[in-house]
């Protein structure tokens, strides 16, 4: 801790985008497992437990998942980290609160990321201690073979209105993160130029409109289909 | 046209300051934010009141020396412009413009709308240059610089010290003014000898003096006078890894 | 009685410099680290000397008024900085550089010293570039120049319309590091407000800290002034508000001598006066002129908006009158030309007080482009201020208070008549004449910084090393500190009802209308009598609020506009004395029948030398005879 406040401010951002990325792949390929909670095709569910189930099972994931956590727990830290500098950096606040132009997004990212931890939490309570034993699975779940019933989790959480409600507005914040966090990461690695930077930039605008789009679409889908 | 100022007034660093209200007539639209202050501290003096203090020297928008936060915006609006560059035509009659000073843990208020910007000063003395000793240079021409990289380094050079950008951010972050020396010189081969050593000490210092970090807002390319883009603290960026790494 | 010996090398011109510097006296470096110089103003030239001293091992104090070394004025200089470089092969050569300077300066300066300027410029200008400068490069990657008024070569190199901010940069960037290093150590926000002699040798200053209101005592085996120019004391020119000159004026009253006081540059191309209210005339680089225009309407008092004169109806009267060199005369013959037009009837804009510089050809035969890349700034900073958009409409332009030629004198060593005091930069008299061209102000600052003053220094310092380090006990020191305390004290006594600033418009207005472009003996005297009046007036009505012990920026102007009232007398009483026109000392009584200024060299080929005698007290004035041995004194003719 002691050493990680010491590291240089753009040590502590490269770690930040860095981890970033890596929170972002991770993303994706939750995305790409999640949609097949949605029927589209007629195997989806046996599709969604394989998925689930190398995704638990696979020892090269599970050592990933040493990494992913770490990934959490390190962009957390640093965020708050880095926060709390920034605040300290401005003692005494402006009256009339600043009007500059500038990434609108980016002013938030710790409220945003703030509310994104708290759904993260509800979230492994929900899912990922349930599969650690840590926590109790609800009632009225059936259990396939060992794996555990994700797929029913899913849809039992997501019979809950309220609960799908919280979760598509959770996800529009986590756009906001993302849309700012994408073109963000790479400026603070210093991946920046006048002819890509363009590019990378409508990538993120697309990344952190359609990932948040294909979560929302599961609860959406419920919402409208239950 | 009438002005309505709320000004922040403060009798020195250890003071506490407070907002005081003042109601100037007779401003024209063709005075310059500074002259309009030249008014109202002729009115104060006149009226035995101590007139308001705030920094300015070339006017002309090239020294630097202004530094007021207007209204939510640091040299106030209008793009790419200095306080001193900022004419009354840009405000409305009747208008009410609140005036503070920068606001940052590293630019301490001195007086009224004064701050100390010294910390700028100690970075650059961190590493801001090129270890050069009069005497020792060649010919000029002995080193070719392409066109477009001399001019980029021109831009980057064309900083102006004022500590808009710090201003502006909301972290209060100095990464702009430092990563503009920093490219001038990364871009230019003479700097480039020193370049690892020079982002090092220069971040360091920066760190130091307790400056925020930047968060990626891009406010400070908005509110900077003199168009310096943050491309600069992606190239800073890029020299600082290179360094720790290399 | 003080001797005035200009102390110039022997030999022939090209090799004056060069014997000089095998031949002074020098300080070895153990000795160099026990000897303290004191540096006032952080400019190019105090900034290039201070970190050259301090490369050398000196321990070199340095002062500034403002928070920062790099705030200095010479930021402002725009167009570029000249080197005999000869890198367009155009035929330029250190003589020709040096022959240009002397011509230009109407053949009122000192030849070896202004040889001297022209030889160490190359050196500078490499120096410059190796400090990270980023001058202009052409496509090859080679150095840019442009061309600048008076002279038929291209030898100007610059970097956009913000060269002095570069070459400040460059030379401030240098001085940081020394600062870091600790051979330099800044003292900012401190103004000097006397000067210490000791023993007939200058040993130090009084500085009050302008954060804290203290007055500090500063000692040194030397004393530096790299404090710049006067020219504020018109109240409206192209300098910073802040720009004064009472260090010179200190010096003065201490016993150094004052050159050419009346040779006062007025630009030919500055944003004109619009309003009641305007504090500060802005510069609008005379590198403009390199593609812009100049003219009036041909018909009196035609109101007509520029765009819709038709081409037939302008007159381009440079261009009429100086065929040879037309919009690129210097800046002396541009600003009287365009006085001559205005107050024959011509001029435009509302108050009939300006003229046009248009670029419409230029933008029509190179494109838009072109000319945003040379002057993009510029054009910028006029549509800011006026709110006009020059690229659409010509810009209109008015001469305006720039530059003093005139200063300290100063011997080839450039030290003053004060053995251990310096001047450097535009602070002194040495290099201009009667006018400067374009570009070689920031030449000589930097020249003066880097390679003539830790070159000069040595022989007054090898005299110094077996002082030891000066006491600020002396009772010298606590009489000049006595001095200025009950200075403020008088300036807060007076508790009258009129600003400062009142004061100095009134006083700036004294000095435009009679001691301007253009003078006559009936005006300067008129002139005398009027700043009397005012400065009676001043000690009897100005209002100084606030305290000294806290940042009080009434008290620092007012004791900036309180010296300013003796520079002002000086400057006419010189002017006064100087019945020729030369350079850009145009005495009406003296010119052609076609309006040309008409020198006398029979009777003026002098530097006038003017030595304190007492605030009541007419000046003395000596003369430092020009004898020159290497050019021809010619008319200059720029026809």
């Amino acid at each position: 801790m002691n050493k990680m406040l010491r590291y240089s401010s753009l040590t502590k951002k490269y770690v930040m985008a860095l981890a970033g990325f890596f929170l972002m792949i991770f993303l994706l390929i939750h995305l790409g497992i999640n949609l097949f909670i949605i029927p589209f095709t007629e195997n989806h569910q046996d599709i969604f437990r394989d998925g689930v189930h190398f995704m638990t099972t696979n020892p090269l994931i599970k050592a990933m998942e040493i990494f992913l956590f770490g990934g959490f727990l390190i962009h957390i830290l640093i965020g708050i980290i880095l926060q709390i500098r920034n605040w300290m950096a401005r003692p005494i606040r402006y009256a009339k609160a600043n009007n500059s132009q500038g990434s609108f997004f980016s002013k938030y990212m710790i409220y945003t990321g703030a509310v994104i931890l708290i759904f993260l939490i509800i979230h492994l309570g929900n899912f990922y201690f349930v599969k650690l034993g840590l926590t109790e699975a609800p009632e009225g779940m059936t259990r396939v073979a060992d794996d555990h019933d994700f797929y029913s989790m899913a849809i039992n959480l997501f019979s809950n209105k309220i609960y799908s409600g919280i979760y598509i507005v959770l996800f529009i914040l986590l756009g906001f993160h993302l849309n700012h966090a994408f073109q963000s990461a790479f400026q603070s690695l210093g991946l920046s130029h006048s002819k890509y930077t363009p590019f990378i930039k409508a990538v993120g605008d697309f990344y952190s409109i359609v990932v948040p789009l294909g979560f929302i679409l599961i609860p959406l889908y419920f919402i409208i289909y239950y | 046209m009438n002005i309505k100022l709320k000004i922040w007034r403060q009798k020195n660093a250890k003071a506490k300051g407070k907002f005081v209200n003042y109601s100037l007539d007779n401003v024209s639209p063709e005075m310059s934010f500074l002259e309009m202050l030249d008014a109202l501290n002729n009115k104060l003096i006149i009226e035995g009141d101590e007139p308001v203090a705030f920094e300015h020297d070339c006017r002309e928008g090239i020294c630097g020396c202004c530094s007021l936060y207007i209204n939510g915006t640091p040299h106030g609006p209008g793009e790419k412009t200095t306080t001193c560059e900022l004419h009354m035509r840009s405000f409305k009659d009747g208008q009410t413009i609140v005036v503070e000073p920068w606001r940052s843990k590293a630019f301490p208020v001195m007086k009224d709308l004064i701050v100390d910007r010294n910390a700028f000063d100690k970075i650059i003395a961190a590493g801001g240059f090129i270890s050069i000793d009069a005497g020792s240079s060649q010919d000029s021409n002995a080193v070719l610089v392409r066109k477009e990289k001399a001019d980029e380094a021109f831009i980057s050079a064309s900083c102006i010290g004022c500590g808009a950008c710090v201003a502006a951010c909301k972290n209060a972050s100095a990464m702009l003014f430092v990563s503009a020396k920093v490219s001038q010189f990364a871009l230019l081969p003479q700097g480039k000898v020193e370049a690892v050593e020079r982002v090092q000490a220069m971040v360091a210092k920066m760190d130091e003096l307790g400056f925020g970090n930047c968060t990626n807002t891009y406010a400070c390319e908005a509110v900077c006078p003199k168009g310096i883009s943050v491309t600069n603290i992606a190239r800073m960026n890029r020299e600082f890894l290179y360094a720790k790494i290399s | 009685m003080i001797k005035l010996d200009s102390k110039i090398p022997e030999g022939p011109l090209a090799e004056k410099w060069t014997n000089y510097r095998a031949s002074q006296k020098l300080v070895n470096p153990a000795n160099k680290k026990k000897q303290d110089i004191i540096l006032v103003g952080t400019g190019l030239a105090g900034s290039a000397a201070a970190s050259s001293l301090g490369e050398l091992g000196y321990n070199v104090k340095v002062f500034c008024f403002q928070d920062t070394p790099r705030r200095a004025h010479s930021v402002a200089a725009q167009g570029g900085i000249n080197a005999a470089k000869n890198y367009k092969n155009d035929g330029d050569s250190v003589y020709r550089l040096f022959y240009d300077m002397i011509k230009g300066g109407d053949y009122r300066s000192r030849e070896a010293n202004v040889y001297r300027a022209a030889e160490v410029s190359n050196a500078t200008i490499d120096q410059l570039t190796a400090q990270g400068v980023p001058f202009a490069r052409e496509y090859g990657g080679t150095l840019d120049n442009r061309s600048f008024g008076g002279v038929q070569v291209s030898r100007t190199f610059y970097a956009k319309g913000q060269t002095g901010q570069q070459c400040l940069l460059g030379a401030y960037s240098g001085l940081l590091r020394q600062i870091g290093k600790g051979t330099v150590t800044m003292y900012s926000r401190r103004e000097m407000l006397e000067l210490v002699v000791i023993d007939g040798k200058a040993r130090g200053i009084i500085t009050r800290n302008l954060v804290t209101g203290e007055l500090e005592k500063h000692s040194g085996h030397a004393v530096i002034l790299a404090t710049g120019g006067y020219g504020t004391i018109y109240y409206l020119s192209t300098l910073a508000v802040n720009s004064n000159g009472s260090a010179a004026w200190a010096a003065y009253k201490k016993g150094a001598f004052f050159g050419n006081p009346s040779f006062v540059q007025i630009h030919p191309s500055s944003i004109p006066v619009l309003n009641e209210y305007q504090s500060k005339l802005t510069l609008m680089s005379e590198s403009l002129r390199n593609d812009g225009r100049v003219w009036v309407p041909k018909k009196k008092g035609d109101k007509r908006p520029a765009n819709d004169i038709p081409e037939e109806e302008r007159d381009y009267y440079l261009e009429r009158r100086y065929p040879a060199y037309g919009n690129l005369v210097p800046r002396d013959v541009g600003s009287r030309a365009a006085k001559e037009r205005c107050d024959a009837g011509y001029g435009v804009g509302d108050t009939g007080l300006s003229v046009n510089l248009d670029f419409k050809d230029a933008i029509a035969k190179q494109g838009k482009k072109a000319i945003e890349d040379k002057y993009g700034n510029l054009f910028e900073m006029y549509e800011k201020i006026t709110g006009i958009n020059p690229y659409e409409e010509p810009m209109r332009i008015y001469p305006s208070g720039h530059y003093t030629m005139g200063g300290l004198w100063v011997d080839y060593e450039l030290m003053t008549t004060i053995p251990g005091l310096f001047a450097i930069g535009e602070s002194n008299f040495s290099d201009h004449g009667a006018n400067r061209l374009g570009a070689s102000s920031l030449m000589q600052c930097a020249g003066d910084g880097y390679f003539v003053i830790p070159n000069t220094i040595g022989n007054f310092m090898s005299g110094e090393i077996r002082t030891s380090k000066i006491s600020t006990d002396a009772p010298e020191f606590e009489k000049a500190e006595k001095d200025v305390t009950e200075k403020i004290k008088k300036l807060f006594a007076v508790n009258g009802k009129q600003t400062v600033t009142s004061f100095h418009k009134r006083l700036g207005k004294i000095m435009w209308d009679n001691s301007g472009m253009s003078r006559n003996e009936e005006g300067l005297k008129k002139a005398l009598k009027l700043i009397d009046e005012l400065k009676e007036e001043f000690w009897k009505d100005v209002k100084v609020p606030g305290t000294n012990d806290e940042i009080n920026q009434e008290l620092e102007k007012a004791g900036r506009v309180a010296d300013y009232f003796g520079l002002a007398k000086l400057i006419v009483t010189d002017g006064l004395n100087r019945g020729e026109s030369c350079g850009a000392h145009f005495r009406e009584e003296s010119q052609t029948e076609t309006g040309e200024a008409k020198r006398d060299d029979a009777n003026y080929s002098y530097v006038s030398v003017w030595e304190y005698k007492g605030d009541e007290q007419e000046p003395k004035l000596r003369k430092e005879d020009l004898n020159y041995e290497f050019v021809e004194v010619k008319e200059r003719d720029y026809k």
